[in-house]
């Protein structure tokens, strides 16, 4: 016999996990005393968002499933951003929480929340475990289910006589099965052959690939696909990675803020083939305009996302990676795409991603500059708003899983949690987190951590001393008035030396490369305050409501 | 638009309804009508769901109700030969000697049964599709209606088909 607590800790181990972040309570006390002495490592985070924003960040690094514990009641509360986010962009995760005993439930006791009812619209699935007896199983299906098909996070609530109780050693992993759920990985063989010949029929094909290509480990398969048909390739937020930004076929992101070049590809092309991607707002501008002469080949993993959106003239539900190595083994022959490929390579010198290099410290040089010193060779986390887009825009990102960012949710304060959970998961890579002076505020408090553990994440911080990218939007469609948006200076260097933490502020153009390179090559944390041009606006720019083609700013200077 | 019924198999789980009835919801999908209960298997329920709207958007509810782990089998029966039935219980004003007869009379045209006699009501118990139960309820109207408790419609195929689909 062994106790819940027992139970859990050596299913976490067994399902491979070595790495979870929590912060402890009440009802997981029982749950801590088993970790004291567990092989497993624990980081002890500020906040409970921090812990679930870590492990997200830890799933997109690694590929593998995040794991964050929570106390009961305000614990498991605080969690709940960092799973809506993680469900947005389809993470693996999952989340443990403590709850008051099973004879309490119900009775308003103390730190109790319903937490799976909380959770259920931003959950793949969660379960309140009732019997110390199922511990065991119900770990194993939450990791199958976070971990297969579309990802996403999956939430087990603890009672705390569930993880004291005494149940039977549950012997070796058992495989899980599930009667609802049954996720298709490979594709449909006829629709493969009809994609095959629709391209081999297209003149002006675009590929528009999201963070599904990220999710199923499919970047080399899209590459390979792209360089054999001479397909470009468009990237949403999620997908950048997929593709090296310098590869000639890479059209950059789409969308919003995306390259004024693959918008216009879309808007052009006889044929769209989005791989791993949803149709989201923030990419297709208004919905009708979008690629609207193109017919359209939609493969996803989730039947669901399939005509959501956009009506498609060919589903192909499955995984990513397992369709395109189905799709590569038939390809026949070559279409000459050379007229297409030059219209494209016509619109790039055109309408250029340019960095102002004009000796003005703007937030673009910065993130060119960084993108230079690392050559592509690092993990790359941001905040959300103008930092996020601006990063998008301007690092150059060579290998799939370094650029980490909130994109469904858009979750500000993601970023410097996001940061340490991808320094656990890739220790061997320099990992920075690129914020805004807003949204480094919202989880500010992670510096106790990356000081606890000596984790070194390079903060990089674009201070405007305003809610940048809602400043932008006042200043474009509310007639500049500035309402709420403006933000005190902060001393960012004083707080990091407040926890122990190195910094530098930088305010002139010419000390940018200087100040990156400081960061690099110091081992532990760094914190770079970069007073930047106030009012600098994040162009190309999609107003809401237009057609993609219809962009402001972002033209030939 | 149409109404389409949908026959939802899904484990017999405790908050089983309420992810279903949470996913219709929060997506802006109307229920016009829901009925649960056991069926043949112990450990499963069926939930029998009428729906509205368009094709693709009636497409749009049936996938995302089967991305719901707990739903084991999604079937929209609407165009397939199917029976439908709900149950009514019908509390209506009859005072004796004034329109007790003649709601007697109507009970009688609708086969409805009359479960219970009050001192100034019937309550009359009346099965078939809903529309027959709308009907009958827009007739008893006039003499009163007390109170309109109904199932929700549940619906099975012809012949031996089943939902579960073996």
């Amino acid at each position: 016999m062994k106790t819940g607590a027992k139970i859990l800790i050596e299913g976490l181990l067994r399902q491979g996990v070595t790495t979870i972040f929590g912060y402890p309570g009440g009802v997981v006390l029982p749950i801590y005393d088993e970790l004291y002495d567990s092989p497993l490592r624990h980081i002890l985070v500020r906040h409970e968002q921090a812990a679930a924003h870590a492990a997200d960040g830890y799933a997109r690094a690694s590929g593998r499933t995040g794991v964050c514990l929570a106390t009961s009641g305000p614990g498991a509360c605080n969690l709940v951003t960092g799973i809506a986010t993680a469900y947005m962009d389809s993470i693996p995760m999952v989340a443990l929480t403590g709850q008051v005993p099973t004879a309490l439930l119900g009775n308003d006791a103390f730190q109790e929340s319903d937490i799976t009812g909380i959770t259920m619209p931003v959950t793949k699935h969660n379960y309140l475990v009732k019997r110390a007896e199922d511990i065991d199983t119900v770990l194993a299906e939450a990791f199958h289910i976070a971990g297969t098909g579309r990802q996403g996070p999956v939430l087990v609530d603890l009672p705390k006589d569930v993880v004291t109780n005494e149940a039977p050693d549950p012997g070796p992993l058992k495989e899980v099965s599930l009667r609802g759920y049954n996720p298709t990985f490979k594709g449909h063989l006829r629709q493969i052959e009809k994609a095959i010949s629709m391209i081999a029929e297209a003149e002006r094909p675009v590929i528009y690939a999201g963070g599904g290509v990220i999710a199923s480990d499919a970047s080399p398969e899209l590459i390979r696909f792209a360089e054999m048909t001479g397909i470009p390739v468009t990237t949403t937020l999620m997908g950048i990675g997929a593709i090296p930004c310098d590869h000639p076929l890479n059209l950059g992101m789409l969308g919003m803020h995306g390259t004024r070049y693959a918008n216009y590809a879309i808007t052009e092309c006889d044929l769209l083939i989005a791989i791993g991607a949803r149709f989201d707002d923030r990419v297709t501008g208004r919905i009708q305009s979008f690629a609207p002469n193109a017919r359209i080949i939609h493969i996803d993993i989730d039947p669901a996302e399939i005509g959501k959106n956009k009506v498609v003239d060919l589903p192909i539900v499955g995984d990513s990676r397992q369709v395109m190595i189905c799709m590569l083994d038939r390809l026949t022959g070559t279409t000459d795409r050379s007229v297409w490929n030059e219209k494209i390579s016509h619109w790039k010198v055109q309408y250029p991603m340019a960095c102002p290099e004009d000796g003005v410290l703007r937030p673009q040089l910065v993130i060119k500059t960084l993108s230079d010193l690392l050559d592509g060779e690092g993990i790359i986390v941001s905040e959300v708003g103008q930092n996020q887009m601006w990063t998008a825009q301007q690092f150059c990102f060579k290998h799939p899983r370094t650029w980490i960012t909130s994109g469904g949710l858009g979750t500000m304060g993601y970023g410097l949690p996001a940061a340490m959970g991808a320094h656990f998961a890739r220790p061997d890579l320099p990992v920075f987190d690129i914020a805004g002076d807003g949204s480094i505020q919202m989880n500010i408090q992670e510096f106790g951590t990356i000081v606890q553990y000596d984790i070194p994440v390079k903060v990089v911080i674009l201070n405007n001393m305003y809610l940048g990218m809602v400043r932008q939007w006042q200043e474009l469609f509310y007639d500049r008035r500035y309402s709420y948006t403006e933000l005190p200076s902060v001393d960012f260097v004083g707080i990091a030396a407040a926890y122990g933490i190195d910094g530098m502020r930088v305010d002139s153009a010419d000390q940018v490369k200087e100040a990156l390179t400081a960061a690099i090559d110091t081992d532990g944390p760094f914190v770079l305050d970069f007073r930047v041009e106030r009012e600098e606006n994040v162009f190309p720019m999609v107003p809401a409501g237009a057609a993609i083609n219809e962009m402001i700013g972002g033209e030939k200077k | 638009m149409k109404v389409h019924t949908l026959s939802v198999l899904v484990e017999n789980k405790s908050g089983v309804l309420s992810r279903v009835a949470g996913m219709f919801s929060r997506r802006g999908f109307n229920i016009e009508s829901l009925a649960v209960g056991t069926c043949e298997v112990p450990e499963m329920s069926r939930i029998t769901i009428t729906v509205h709207g368009d094709d693709t958007r009636i497409e749009q509810v049936k996938k995302q109700l089967n991305k719901l782990i707990d739903v084991i089998k999604v079937s929209d029966i609407t165009y397939h030969e199917h029976v439908r039935r709900e149950l009514a219980l019908i509390k209506v004003v009859a005072n004796p000697g004034s329109s007790r007869a003649e709601v007697m009379q109507i009970a009688d045209t609708f086969r409805a049964q009359i479960i219970d006699v009050g001192a100034k009501t019937l309550i009359l118990q009346v099965v078939g599709p809903p529309e027959k139960i709308d009907a009958l309820e827009k007739l008893l109207r006039q003499y009163g209606v007390k109170e309109l408790v109904r199932t929700g419609m549940i619906a099975a195929l012809r012949g031996s088909k089943t939902t579960a689909g073996d």
